[in-house]
């Protein structure tokens, strides 16, 4: 019967567990819920940056499919253990701090950028009774600490000393910050619905998924995440045959390693927080009564997403950053702002106890704005005419030509 | 428990040194920097005697969320101001900003 | 000495401290990175006086916003990095006796009212309500005009700091 209850709910059991032998020893109880909190959090954070390993190896083998090739297929069964070898190179190679390199703000940058990913594991309800802090305030939780990662950023591009840097990390920042607009703007819509900003109370009221009411709400989510996170096709900032790889020149051996973990560990933060708003969490079948089944639903729902953000990352090409800036203020931010009112419309019109008809409707709705934002854009579709190329002469390499040109100098 | 009065020195402490850094830098953007540290204590001086005293009421948070949307507009209309005239200047050390056009 | 008052102090100190390197780096690059970890102190105690709301929007208002504004703009009048002789004007030393004057005053002020002591905090124990927040926002017996002023406010901001900032040539207005 305890190997039971341990296995339907194990954390809150270990908790329990825990709680009762401190508190046998004779610790105070203030200071037992301490330790019990920094474990917790040690547990998470630590459990969320040896996840990365698989990631990386995912990300890798996908991208490889979806590139008709293998990926890496030697270490290990279908090369899962790649991602050793590459954590063993990169934690003995060394740190060269360029001269003239501000220590602080360079040697902080990379913290800051793990930290902005990793605070966000602090709020996602991982099954009924799991998550890190109900906090009432949870989603703009999130976006407040992704703000931090942007400062890694400045402070990575300020840091390095070098132009290129510098001129990485200001145009990654002014991307990151422009996409928030939509992003927060999209983001009150599940809150709308759920009336709350808690990430535990959204994901209870979702008996309807949210995805089902708001799909317009949910594909800007993902859009503007995806260019949070810096990703293809957002990766303007870290083109490596533009500028160099952007903000992180400077960083060598295990700096460069912690922001390459960022990268990895957001896509997957979003996934969650996607699956967390808008499908449902740890919703599904007998997700009440055994916990475990419900971080099970929540990791599968992830996975899903995170393996169509790799898709995404696979097949398009790269944004310019004109129109990438096109695309936020001109569409998406417009956009939002529509979904948001014809949801809080459609939210009172329509009673909560209608359920097809408010799923019907709301479907409807979001799908007429979609396809008047689609037609729109057509009809207002500028050309820049293109310059065209033929008409002027281009000198010739003949010898006639050089003859004639050799009295303006070598 | 702490008390109340800490909150308040705190703030009174902070409204002075971004009272000092208003009066006494010659970088524009380093006052209003300065302006910004004072907005804050304001912040902490309000949300303080809101939960000390008077949290039955909204009007507390309510004046708290009106001084964080002022010190935003304030902030970004005051920075285009300044790489305004830096444009046109090329400085930006306040006393240098003296004269008007012409 | 509790835990908090502890907690309290630290955070206090690292606040204060920062917001004096906030106001004599010469760098103001420097400037701009103490400003935050002022910023983020302040969030703290906002924490402490268990206000949930507004520490998360003093992180994603002032730090995410303002500050990397406050960089940006930095970054843009990039002679200023260049500073050379003092960052100080030549009155200092008045501005410091000035502020001293207001802090003694201001806490000479505080103490002599008679609530200045006060321990016990009034707040309800799962922090604030935003629900109830929300709707005093737009109760028209609540702040319903405040609020509609603010967002002119910031609608004039926005227009407005495009329009400053945004390059003209010359004589083209």
């Amino acid at each position: 019967m305890g190997f039971l209850h341990f296995l339907s709910d194990p954390i809150t059991f270990l908790a329990n567990w825990l709680q009762g032998l401190l508190l046998g020893v004779g610790i105070p109880a203030g200071i037992v819920q301490f330790i019990l909190f920094v474990i917790g959090a040690g547990a998470l954070a630590t459990a969320a940056m040896m996840f990365v390993i698989f990631l990386i190896w995912l990300e890798r083998k996908a991208i490889a499919r979806l590139q008709d090739r293998l990926g890496p297929n030697r270490v290990g069964p279908w090369g899962i253990f790649q991602t050793i070898p590459d954590m063993i190179k990169i934690f003995t190679k060394e740190f060269i701090t360029p001269t003239g390199a501000d220590i602080i703000p360079y040697n902080l940058a990379p913290i800051l950028a793990v930290a902005g990913v990793l605070m966000v594991w602090s709020v996602i309800p991982l099954a009924i009774s799991v998550v890190g802090m109900n906090l009432n305030v949870g989603v703009l939780y999130i976006i407040a600490v992704g703000s931090l990662g942007e400062l890694g950023i400045i402070m990575a591009g300020f840091g390095s000393n070098n132009k290129f840097a510098l001129l990485g990390g200001f145009r990654a920042v002014a991307l990151l910050v422009s996409y928030e607009v939509p992003m927060v703007i999209s983001l009150l819509v599940p809150v709308m619905l759920a009336g709350s900003m808690g990430m535990t109370d959204i994901a209870q009221a979702q008996n309807v998924w949210y995805i089902w009411l708001t799909p317009a709400a949910a594909l800007i989510f993902l859009i503007t995440s995806i260019a949070e996170n810096g990703r293809a096709p957002f990766d303007l900032t870290e083109a490596d045959s533009e500028i160099v790889a952007g903000f992180n020149i400077e960083y060598s051996g295990l700096k460069f390693g912690m922001f390459y973990v960022a990268d990895f560990l957001h896509s997957f933060t979003i996934a969650m927080v996607f699956s967390v708003l808008f499908l449902g969490g740890w919703r599904g079948p007998g997700a009440e009564q055994i916990p475990i089944l419900g971080f099970i639903y929540l990791m599968i729902k992830a996975g899903l997403i995170e393996f169509l953000i790799i898709w995404i990352r696979g097949s398009l090409p790269r944004f310019r950053i004109d129109q990438m800036m096109d695309v936020n203020w001109k569409v998406l931010t417009p956009l939002s702002l529509s979904i948001v009112v014809v949801t809080a419309v459609l939210d009172k019109l329509i009673p909560v106890e209608q359920t097809v008809f408010r799923i019907f409707a709301f479907l409807v709705v979001n799908l007429a704005v979609l396809l008047i934002t689609g037609w729109l854009i057509e009809v207002f579709k500028t050309r820049r005419p293109r310059p065209v190329v033929s008409k002027t002469q281009r000198p010739v390499a003949r010898p006639e030509n050089v003859a004639a040109n050799s009295n303006s100098g070598d | 428990m702490i008390p109340l009065s800490w909150y308040l020195i705190f703030s009174a402490a902070l409204f002075c040194i971004g009272l000092f850094g208003v009066l006494a830098r010659k970088n524009s953007i380093a006052i209003l920097v300065g302006v910004e540290l004072m907005l804050n204590a304001v912040n902490i001086n309000l949300l303080a005697f809101w939960s000390y005293l008077y949290s039955n009421s909204q009007s507390g948070l309510v004046f708290v969320a009106i001084v964080f949307a002022s010190a935003a507009a304030e902030v970004s209309v005051g920075l285009a101001l300044i790489i305004s005239a830096y444009r046109r200047r090329n400085t930006v050390t306040a006393n240098d900003l003296d004269l008007l056009k012409g | 000495m509790t835990v908090l008052q502890i907690i309290f102090l630290l955070a206090a100190a690292i606040t204060l401290g920062s917001a004096v390197m906030v106001v004599s780096s010469r760098r103001m690059m420097h400037v701009a990175l103490w400003l935050v970890l002022t910023l983020f102190g302040v969030a703290i105690l906002f924490a402490l006086l268990e206000i949930r709301f507004f520490v998360v929007v003093q992180v994603l208002i002032y730090i995410g916003a303002i500050a990397i504004l406050i960089i940006f703009a930095v970054m843009l009048t990039r002679h200023s990095l260049e500073d050379v002789g003092p960052h100080f004007n030549r009155g200092w030393w008045i501005a410091i006796l000035a502020c001293f004057a207001t802090f003694s005053g201001l806490v000479a002020v505080l103490s002599s009212w008679s609530k200045f002591q006060t321990i016990i905090r009034t707040i309800p124990a799962g922090g604030e309500d935003i629900l109830s927040l929300g709707k005093a926002f737009i109760d028209p017996a609540g702040y319903v005009i405040p609020f509609e002023v603010a967002s002119v406010l910031l609608l004039a901001a926005l227009i407005g700091a495009i329009f400053v900032a945004s390059e003209r040539k010359e004589g083209k207005r």
